[in-house]
């Protein structure tokens, strides 16, 4: 008896809905990277020398390195000096953006991903700054939140507008030592998103961040630092989508979190960048550096991601649990199909007393994907009662895809207790089976099984996005049964 | 409404069923028992169109089309509704959200419009009443750590929401103790009209003490060797299938 029906080979062609590209003039650099690239990029956006200094010094430690090779991927070499570090669309002149300033072409282009940059038109609850290939165009409801203290901005505006937070935290959860991506995103990052809450501040609305590739052979580095000053909270969510081009591009970001005393930040992300065609061509190789450093004592960070898309995805959103009583949680569905491969999972570095960590991982293969969860739990010496719980669960859909657990456990305090546990099913055709019989056909069978699978994490994210992050699930795996 | 010429079915390419014929009319309730490995399983699954099984000659007609032309959903949209004997868990998936989108599926196929979530409440409740399903079952995931009683009332539950025109119960009676079987008696029992036909696949007379068949079939090696009234299952339940064997090879 075969275990699958199989029509569904047929149905592994989708479409990818963010595919499409924008007709607008840009100011790319040729590619190429150089300390001259270095101070261009510096250059392009007025920095003052103190920022020009730690690029170059993040740079000239670049040359020393060697792109990491441990992960369970197939990656094609990258050549780093074909690729453009800096594209912005050209701006009619260069005074203070406002939304009336934007050019329409990129409002459309928003519109048209569903994240509508007029105020009046987005959700509501939600302000948004949006990243266009290496710069931010827009930031909406900024008046609403400084009038509560916080700041939300592009980073290329704090590193002018706030010097002083900018160079008390930038690197500093991520040094541009930690690693071969984060030290290239150190020297070259064009922009992002900077947040500061005040003490004692409830952010008064979601932030969110859109990210988009546009310009074709260009890289996208941005960099993202959000301080939650002591007692404070903030909920921030991010969004990726790429055109589709037969060239890979790179996609090399860095996020910094701080939660101080009592504060806390969730972070979540869903992630849709081009995965690339069936024969695997094309497609954004994603190298992210996530981190969030509790520092306070009872601070708590919490990471939620949906990945979707991606050629390739290397990501290990990570906390370090130095305050005592501090918290940090990783919950993450992760999908590949087609020839996409994730090596995706989480560090969990308890510091602190009574620190306590939380781990759900949701691997989906299909087609030909390749799903790999890699994870760290670190239990340090001075982590008296420290708690983990680590839940790993993967969903294999077909015959000819992955999945893969590499589990790292560190345990230097006899009082410290760590768990871990891990399954892989299938969808079975008894399942498939009784949905059907009940009269639903097979895609709404499987989208529901699926996201039963992916309910725990799916329940972490803000409403709208949980949401969008099950309509992305249903167009991702469409005829995905194998 | 449900006519069965000659069927022969092959699982695994092992013969299954080898000439089976039987005429269901609406309002009726047919019981078909027969010992273990005569294909009554098989035939409840061939009629809901499960893959593996292979008709491999006679025909099938429902509602006077050729059931066979038709998937799995397509049957169920028809009307054809097969309690489970293993009903399976699909966890992560709320009981009601399954039991609303099956609804609703079957109802959009058939060109009606769908329940919105009020008036879907009230439809379930009322039906969760009837097969004394407590309410707070609803609210979890589908045959998640249900107990085997639970499970099944479960699925005479989903009957009673999808009104099919023809009710398949393989085995329903399996692993029930007598107050399970009762309740799941009095739910089938209350789905009784002359609307709706049922085939009950069940291996002991048992069930039939609390629902009582207009017919009962014996199949023996994947035919109906024979065919009479309720007082044919106490035969049976007397003496055995042994003499059956012995009269149909003589």
């Amino acid at each position: 008896m075969s275990t699958m029906p199989d029509t569904v080979e047929n149905l592994l062609a989708r479409g990818y809905d963010a595919g499409f590209i924008t007709a607008i003039e840009s100011d790319t650099l040729p590619p190429g990277l150089d300390e001259d690239v270095v101070r261009v990029i510096s250059a392009k956006k007025n920095e003052p020398e103190w920022m020009t200094e730690k690029r170059l010094a993040a740079y000239r430690h670049w040359l020393t390195m060697k792109e990491p090779n441990w992960a369970h991927l197939n990656l094609p070499a990258i050549d780093f000096q074909g690729i453009s570090y800096y594209s912005a669309p050209k701006r009619k002149d260069d005074g203070p953006k406002s939304l009336d300033e934007i050019d329409p072409e990129l409002l459309d282009t928003y519109n048209k991903l569903g994240i509508p940059l007029e105020e009046q038109k987005a959700l509501a609850g939600i302000a948004v700054d949006a990243v266009f290939d290496s710069v931010s165009v827009a930031t909406t409801f900024r008046k609403k939140l400084a009038d509560a203290g916080v700041i939300f901005c592009s980073m290329s505006e704090a590193v002018h507008e706030h010097p002083e937070l900018v160079q008390q935290y930038l690197g500093t959860v991520v040094p541009h030592k930690d690693n071969f991506f984060a030290a290239l995103n150190a020297a070259v990052f064009s922009d992002g998103t900077f947040v500061y809450i005040p003490p004692g501040v409830r952010c008064p609305m979601e932030l969110s961040t859109y990210f988009r590739i546009n310009e074709a052979k260009t890289g996208q580095f941005e960099r993202t630092l959000i301080i939650a000053d002591e007692g404070s909270y903030v909920s921030y969510l991010e969004g990726c989508t790429a055109p589709m081009r037969d060239e890979n591009q790179l996609h090399a970001a860095v996020v910094e979190l701080v939660a101080l005393g009592d504060a806390t930040i969730k972070y979540a992300t869903v992630q849709n960048w081009y995965p690339g065609d069936e024969q695997g061509r094309g497609g954004i190789f994603n190298f992210v550096t996530k981190r969030g450093d509790c520092r306070g004592d009872r601070s708590h960070i919490s990471w939620t991601q949906v990945e979707t898309g991606s050629a390739i995805t290397w990501k290990y959103p990570s906390c370090i649990l130095r305050g005592d009583d501090a918290t940090g949680e990783f919950y993450s569905v992760a999908v590949t199909r087609g020839r996409q491969q994730a090596d995706t999972g989480t560090k969990m570095i308890h510091i602190g007393r009574n620190t306590r960590s939380t781990i759900v991982s949701k691997g989906i293969s299909a087609g030909e994907g390749q799903n790999t969860y890699r994870g760290l739990v670190r239990m340090s010496q001075g982590a008296e009662n420290a708690r983990n719980h680590t839940q790993c669960d993967s969903l294999l859909m077909g015959d000819k895809c992955g999945a893969h657990t590499f589990p790292y456990i560190e345990v230097k305090n006899p009082s410290a207790d760590v768990e871990h546990e891990a399954t892989t099913s299938k969808i079975s055709e008894d399942q498939l089976f009784y949905c059907q019989q009940r009269g639903l056909d097979e895609e709404a069978a499987v989208s529901m099984i699926v996201n039963g699978f992916c309910k725990e994490v799916f329940k972490e994210l803000p409403m709208e996005f949980a949401v969008e992050a099950q309509k992305l699930l249903n167009v991702t795996l469409e005829g995905a049964v194998g | 409404m449900l006519t069965i010429r000659n069927l022969h079915a092959t699982v695994d390419d092992k013969p299954i069923l080898n000439g089976l014929d039987l005429n269901v009319n609406a309002g009726e309730v047919h019981a078909i028992m027969g010992p273990n490995g005569s294909g009554k399983s098989t035939l409840a699954h061939i009629l809901a169109g499960r893959e593996g099984y292979r008709v491999t000659e006679g025909e099938i007609s429902f509602k006077n089309q050729n059931l066979l032309d038709f998937s799995i959903e397509q049957r169920a949209h028809q009307g054809i509704f097969l309690a489970m004997q293993y009903p399976v868990e699909l966890p992560g998936v709320n009981n009601m959200t399954f039991l609303r989108e099956a609804l609703n599926s079957v109802r959009r196929a058939n060109g009606e419009s769908e329940l919105d979530a009020v008036a879907f409440m009230k439809r379930i409740r009322e039906k969760a009443k009837l097969v004394e399903l407590p309410e707070k079952l609803l609210k979890r995931d589908v045959n998640s750590g249900f107990s085997g009683g639970e499970k099944k009332r479960n699925e005479i539950l989903q009957m009673a929401l999808l009104e099919p025109a023809l009710a398949v119960l393989d085995e329903t009676d399996s692993g029930l103790d007598i107050d399970a079987l009762r309740v799941i008696a009095n739910g089938v029992n209350a789905l009784r009209s002359p609307e709706r036909a049922m085939i009950i696949v069940t291996h002991y007379q048992r069930l039939l003490d609390y629902i009582e068949p207009d017919y009962v079939h014996v199949l023996v090696n994947g035919r109906i060797v024979r065919s009479g009234d309720k007082s044919l299952a106490y035969e049976l339940e007397e003496k055995g299938y042994n003499w059956i064997l012995e009269e149909d090879a003589a």
